[in-house]
């Protein structure tokens, strides 16, 4: 593999460090593709033939793999990520409408991201908060009872 | 002086953190613990002030209530008397949540002080029938939803000959109003680990994964804290407590996908595959984990074992109703009063847990409908509401008792709405793999679309699709769609002849 301008060989030692953490174990992709995502913010396309090589799985199964599983992106997200939760419980306490306020405050809709690079806009089902919703999540710090209060501060930057 | 703030998700997603560090801000002669939850979450954050050996509650706190925890008690604006009087606590029978909310969860020793462990040290004592014997038992049904006998399926993997048996955790707890799995994981993660120890034993498996959401980070660490803990303390290891066999055991994180949930895509995943679902058989009890025979249960299945271990199984076995045995952390949430965990005997009427319980809504309208088991359960009207909550009960009014979530809506809920994001949600999480569940959820929310519209020949569309999705399908993602879409129909039929009316 040579390296590219997005994928060096800085990149590709970061790479092989996180693929020797992960050798002997069962089953390892799925923890191999999270240190990869913690890591450099995506799965980088360059990465993927590597981490297929090195489990012996072929190219097409590790991006099977990978565009599988909502939580891995094929590109970086904004600066920060809001995910609001759109499951039952915290439609019954108002998310709807509460998700409508995001998108039309942010201007983007759901995985999109702000133009100037900022948020990035995601749904979750369910985060566990069922009886204190509606629910959020912002860069993993969690919300309980968000209201359009809380979610404009957010936006703004500021703690919930 | 020593104050109890949760560390539990709600807790934590309702400002406990900050809460926390303003208690220590004071500088005072204090021990601030980070307890679990007590489940009560329209009162979280809810600090507890020990007072001559007895727990005081404080809440919902808010950082301004903190200055005055160091005054007279009595006149804090938030105090709400000893905890375990409170009606909430007094009315349950805490069995598998005993210790949630009380102890400091990465605490073995308090974990010990509180009955942790002697389930262990009994099957310790015992061979691995005798331990299948004893869950088999106790009557306890697996309680991730499918509700199948976890004495049944453990005797499944132990007759099986390997050289290599697992125990898989199930702790994608994905569906909306369902968080007992992770309040025991924040609350009690050594219960967990005693209950899959035991598992191991029964069966002969020597290793267990914990198949853990992503959605849940405060769980993770939890857990993966816990699980070091007890291997340096030796509970886990080449000697279980340094006499029993060998069992070690390692925290797995999903990735975001619903239907990871069901076992065999579970499993899938696990291997480091795509999530989707495999036929059975081969049944997971003979060819699960890496083709191996292994045993996957639901969090609280398995920590529930230590209790049934420490009590007796004829204990457990006489709470409950019918052939639902034990009992069962109710989960209260969406548009209610009072919204949180409550475990309790089977049996209780839906309506007693709604309106009395629960306290009705949140908003203060009336109740309209109340969803039970998650996104893949039924819309239960009030008529309904005298269904005693059981397996079979539920089962017999064309729903599900699931994880025992149960989702509150008001009567400004429009049901149409509800059933066409059944099917959007379906038609999202679909694994692909089974045409019933893949192309039948996407045709599902165009019906919906046009019953919206206004055209009532959809109807009986909708309802044949349903038979085949709840017929043909896989697994429950598809299989059990249909109960949610076909209850709203059923139940709430105004809903959709409205938008035949304004159509019109």
């Amino acid at each position: 593999m040579t390296a590219t301008a997005l994928f060096g060989d800085a990149e590709q030692e970061v790479l092989a460090e996180i693929l020797t953490a992960h050798r002997g174990m069962e089953g390892a992709l799925l923890p191999i593709l999270h240190a990869v995502q913690h890591a450099f913010g995506h799965v980088p396309a360059d990465a993927l033939p590597i981490i297929a090589k090195d489990q012996d799985i072929t190219r097409a199964e590790a991006h099977g793999v990978m565009t599988f599983y909502h939580d891995f992106r094929d590109h970086p997200a904004g600066r920060r990520v809001l995910k609001i939760c759109r499951a039952e419980a915290c439609q019954a306490m108002g998310a709807d409408a509460l998700a409508d306020h995001a998108r039309a405050a942010l201007g983007v809709d759901w995985h999109e991201t702000t133009p100037d690079g900022a948020i990035t806009l995601e749904p979750v089902f369910c985060l566990g908060l069922c009886a204190c919703g509606p629910a959020a999540m912002v860069d993993g710090k969690l919300v309980g009872r968000a209201d359009v209060a809380k979610l404009d501060k957010i936006i703004a930057g500021e703690a919930a | 002086m020593k104050i109890y703030v949760p560390l539990d998700s709600a807790a934590v997603a309702l400002g406990a953190d900050d809460i926390a560090a303003a208690i220590t801000a004071q500088g005072a002669d204090v021990t601030v613990v980070r307890n679990g939850s007590r489940g009560m979450v329209w009162l979280e954050p809810l600090v507890e002030v020990e007072v001559d050996g007895v727990r005081h509650g404080f809440g919902p706190m808010d950082v301004s209530d903190v200055p005055e925890l160091f005054g007279d008690l009595t006149a804090h604006p938030k105090a709400l008397g000893p905890v375990e009087d409170l009606p909430w606590m007094a009315g349950q029978t805490r069995l598998t949540f005993a210790r949630c909310g009380i102890i400091d969860p990465l605490s073995l020793d308090d974990y010990r002080a509180h009955s942790g462990l002697a389930g262990l040290e009994r099957a310790l004592g015992m061979d691995g029938a005798a331990i299948v014997a004893e869950v088999t038992d106790s009557g306890l049904r697996g309680r991730g939803g499918a509700g199948f006998p976890t004495g049944i399926k453990w005797n499944t993997v132990a007759l099986a000959q390997a050289d290599q048996k697992y125990i898989v955790c199930n702790a994608d707890e994905g569906d909306s109003a369902t968080f007992a799995d992770r309040m025991i994981m924040e609350g009690d993660p050594f219960t967990l680990i005693e209950g899959m120890i035991i598992a191991g034993i029964a069966t002969g498996a020597t290793k267990g994964y914990v198949y853990l959401r992503s959605e849940y980070p405060v769980a993770i660490r939890v857990m993966n804290d816990a699980v070091r803990i007890a291997r340096e303390a030796g509970v886990l290891g080449a000697s279980v407590m340094g006499k029993g066999p060998a069992f070690d055991m390692e925290i797995r994180v999903g990735a975001g996908a619903y239907v990871c949930g069901e076992e065999t895509s579970l499993l899938n995943s696990l291997e480091g595959k795509r999530g989707v679902v495999r036929a059975k058989p081969p049944l997971p009890a003979l060819e699960g984990f890496l083709g191996k025979p292994t045993v996957v249960n639901n969090v609280i299945s398995l920590a529930t074992v230590p209790v049934i271990f420490e009590r007796g199984a004829a204990f457990y076995r006489d709470f409950g109703l019918g052939r639902s045995r034990g009992t069962i952390p109710l989960q209260i949430a969406g548009n209610v009063k009072h919204g949180g965990l409550y475990e309790i005997a089977f049996g209780l009427p839906l309506g007693e847990i709604v309106d009395t319980i629960a306290g009705g809504t949140a908003s203060g309208r009336p109740v309209k409908a109340v969803q039970v088991g998650g996104p893949l359960g039924a819309y239960f009207p009030r008529a309904l509401f005298d269904t005693p909550f059981g397996y079979e009960e539920f089962a017999g009014k064309e729903g599900l008792i699931g994880h025992a979530g149960l989702t509150v809506f008001d009567d400004a809920q429009d049901m149409l709405k509800m059933a066409r994001f059944a099917m959007e949600f379906c038609a999202i999480e679909s694994c692909g793999k089974c045409t019933p569940c893949r192309i039948g959820a996407v045709r599902g929310v165009e019906t919906m679309d046009r019953i919206a519209a206004g055209d009532a020949a959809a109807i009986p569309l909708l309802t044949d699709l349903c038979d085949t999705m709840k017929e043909g399908s896989l697994c429950a993602l598809g299989g059990f769609t249909p109960y949610p879409v076909m209850s709203a129909l059923t139940h709430f039929p105004d809903d959709f002849a409205t938008a035949k009316e304004a159509a019109e």
